[in-house]
C-alpha cells in the first residue's frame, strides 16, 4: 500500500471517529434531555394524581374540572402560581432566601443522573453510583434548613432546625442500608445491582434493609407521616412559611421529585429496575416507580403523624440497632458461603 | 481534566478566602461547603471518585450541616458584632499567617520532591481503597476508631442530665 493510500485512510479513520465522537455527545444530550423533561412532567403530573388518589381513597372526586377528568389542573395550578406576587420578606436574608428553593431542585435532579431506566439508557453510569446518591441526597438538607433560617420567623426556624436533624439522622441509617445491597451485588454501580438482581430481587435477602431504606426514604422526602418540618397543625407551614408563588412551588415540585427519586431508588435496588419479562425495561420500570409512588400516597392518607421525639427515637433507637445487625448478618453468610 | 482540576482548586482558595473573612456566620458556613465541593472535585479529577464522593457525603452532607444546626439553635448567624470585627483586626493574622506560611514550606518543599500525582490518571475503584485500609493501614483505622469512641462516650458524658442531690 502506497503511503498516499495510508495517510488518505488514516484521515478517513480520523473523520469516522471525529464522527462517533460527535454522536456520542448527541446520544448523551437526548439522553438527558428525555430523563429531565420525563421527571419533570412526572413531579408535575403528581400534583394532579396525589390529589385524585387522596380524593379516591377518601371517597371524594377531587379535582376534574380543568380538561379531562382534571389532567389540566397543574397546568393551571403553574399559571396561577406565575401570577402571584412574588414576595420576599423585608427581615429574610434575600440571598438565601432565593437560593434555598433552588437548591432542592437541583440536588434531587443531579441525583437522577445516576438512575439507569433501562440498561443502557443511563446519563452517568460511574462506578461510585450509589455514594453520588447519598452525596446529593444529603444536599438536600441545606435547602430545608436555610429556608428556616432565612426566613427569620420562628416557625420556619424551628422546621429548619427540625429538618437539619430529621434528615441528618435518616441519611446515616439510609447508607447503612444500602451497604448490605453493595455487599451482595460487590459494586456501588446501580447499573451492576439491577444486573445482580436476574434471579432474585434483593428484596428477598435484603427485607430488613429495604424497611429501614423505605421508612428513611419517608424521612428524607420529607412526607407524612415524618413531614415534621411542616407540620401545619403546629408550625404553619413550617420551613416554607414565608415563601409565596413559584418559589413556594419549587418546594411542591421538589418534593414530588424527590418522592419520585426514592420510588426509582427503590425500584433498581429492591426491585430489579428495569428487568422484567415481556414489556420492555423502561415500562417496566415505570410500572414499579408508580406503584410505590401510589403506596407513598396511600400512607400519605392513612397514617397520623408521630411526635418530634418519637421520629427521633424510632431512629437511633430501633433503625440503627437493625441496620448494624443486618449488615453484620449479611457479611457472615456472604463469608460463609464463599468459605 | 486539568482545566477541570485548576479551576477547581482556584475556586477551592477563593471560597476558602471568603470563609474567612465573611462576618456572617451561615455565609461563611456557605462557603466553606464551596471549598469542599471544589476540594472534591479536585480529588475526582486526580483520579480517586471514592474519596470525593465521601468528601461531598462526609464533610458537605453531615459535618456542616451539624455547624449549620448550632448556628441555629444558638442564633448566631446574623452579622458579627464588634466583638468580631476587633478579632479581625490586621494584627489578628500574625499568628494564622505564620502557621499557614510553615505550611506553605511543606506544600513547596513536597511538590519539589517530584512526589506529585497526575491529573486524570488511571481512577482507584472503592474496592482498592477499602483493601488498602484494611490491609496496610489496618492500624491507622483501628486507632481512628479508637478516637471516635471515646469521643462518641465523652459526648455521652457531658451531654447527660446532671442528677439532682437526692437522686432523682
Amino acid at each position: 500500500m502506497s503511503e498516499a493510500a495510508c495517510h488518505a485512510l488514516g484521515l478517513a479513520g480520523f473523520g469516522a471517529l471525529a464522527t462517533a465522537a460527535w454522536a456520542t455527545v448527541l446520544y448523551d444530550l437526548v439522553i438527558v434531555l428525555v430523563v429531565l423533561v420525563g421527571v419533570l412532567s412526572i413531579a408535575a403530573g403528581l400534583t394532579w394524581f396525589e390529589r385524585r388518589l387522596l380524593s379516591f381513597f377518601q371517597d371524594r372526586l377531587g379535582p376534574n374540572r380543568v380538561g379531562p377528568a382534571g389532567l389540566l389542573q397543574p397546568l393551571a395550578d403553574m399559571v396561577k402560581m406565575f401570577f402571584k406576587e412574588d414576595w420576599i420578606p423585608p427581615f429574610a436574608d434575600p440571598a438565601l432566601f432565593v437560593l434555598a428553593p433552588a437548591i432542592i431542585i437541583v440536588s434531587v435532579l443531579l441525583a437522577f443522573v445516576v438512575v439507569p431506566v433501562t440498561g443502557s439508557f443511563v446519563i452517568a453510569d460511574l462506578n461510585i453510583g450509589l455514594l453520588f446518591f447519598l452525596a446529593m441526597s444529603s444536599l438536600g438538607v441545606y435547602s430545608v434548613a436555610l429556608a428556616g433560617w432565612s426566613s427569620a420567623s420562628k416557625y420556619s426556624v424551628i422546621g429548619g432546625l427540625r429538618a437539619a436533624a430529621q434528615m441528618m439522622s435518616y441519611e446515616v441509617f439510609m447508607g447503612l442500608a444500602l451497604t448490605g445491597v453493595v455487599l451482595l451485588s460487590g459494586s456501588f454501580d446501580l447499573n451492576r445491582i439491577v444486573a445482580g438482581q436476574r434471579g432474585l430481587w434483593y428484596v428477598v435477602p435484603q427485607l430488613p434493609g429495604f424497611l429501614v431504606f423505605l421508612l428513611a426514604g419517608f424521612a428524607e422526602m420529607r412526607r407524612i407521616p415524618f413531614d415534621l418540618v411542616e407540620a401545619e397543625s403546629e408550625l404553619v407551614a413550617g420551613y416554607r412559611t414565608e415563601y409565596s408563588g413559584m418559589k413556594s412551588g419549587m418546594f411542591l415540585v421538589g418534593e414530588y421529585l424527590g418522592m419520585t427519586l426514592i420510588s426509582a431508588l427503590i425500584v433498581t435496588i429492591y426491585f430489579g429496575g428495569w428487568l422484567g419479562p415481556g414489556l420492555p425495561g423502561f415500562v417496566w420500570f415505570l410500572i414499579k416507580i408508580f406503584i410505590f409512588i401510589a403506596f407513598f400516597i396511600l400512607v400519605r392518607a392513612t397514617l397520623p403523624r408521630p411526635r418530634y421525639d418519637q421520629l427521633m427515637d424510632l431512629g437511633w433507637k430501633i433503625l440503627l440497632p437493625l441496620c448494624l445487625v443486618n449488615l453484620a448478618v449479611t457479611g457472615a453468610i456472604i463469608l460463609a458461603v464463599q468459605r | 481534566m486539568t482545566v477541570a482540576f485548576y479551576i477547581a482548586g482556584a475556586v477551592a482558595v477563593i471560597a476558602t478566602l471568603l470563609v474567612v473573612t465573611r462576618r456572617s456566620t451561615i455565609h461563611a458556613l456557605l462557603y466553606l461547603v464551596v471549598s469542599l465541593f471544589a476540594v472534591a472535585v479536585v480529588f475526582y479529577t486526580l483520579g480517586a471518585p471514592f474519596v470525593a464522593a465521601l468528601e461531598v457525603i462526609v464533610y458537605a452532607g453531615a459535618i456542616i450541616v451539624l455547624f449549620l444546626f448550632t448556628v441555629m439553635l444558638l442564633n448566631i448567624g446574623g452579622e458579627a458584632g464588634p466583638d468580631a470585627r476587633r478579632r479581625l483586626r490586621p494584627a489578628s493574622w500574625i499568628g494564622p499567617g505564620v502557621l499557614a506560611a510553615v505550611l506553605l514550606v511543606g506544600l513547596v518543599a513536597i511538590i519539589a520532591s517530584g512526589a506529585n500525582a497526575r491529573v486524570g490518571g488511571r481512577a482507584v475503584e472503592p474496592r482498592e481503597v477499602g483493601v488498602a485500609l484494611y490491609g496496610p493501614y489496618a492500624i491507622g483505622v483501628e486507632l481512628a476508631s479508637t478516637l471516635l469512641l471515646a469521643a462518641l462516650i465523652g459526648a455521652r458524658h457531658l451531654g447527660q442530665r446532671r442528677r439532682e442531690p437526692d437522686g432523682r
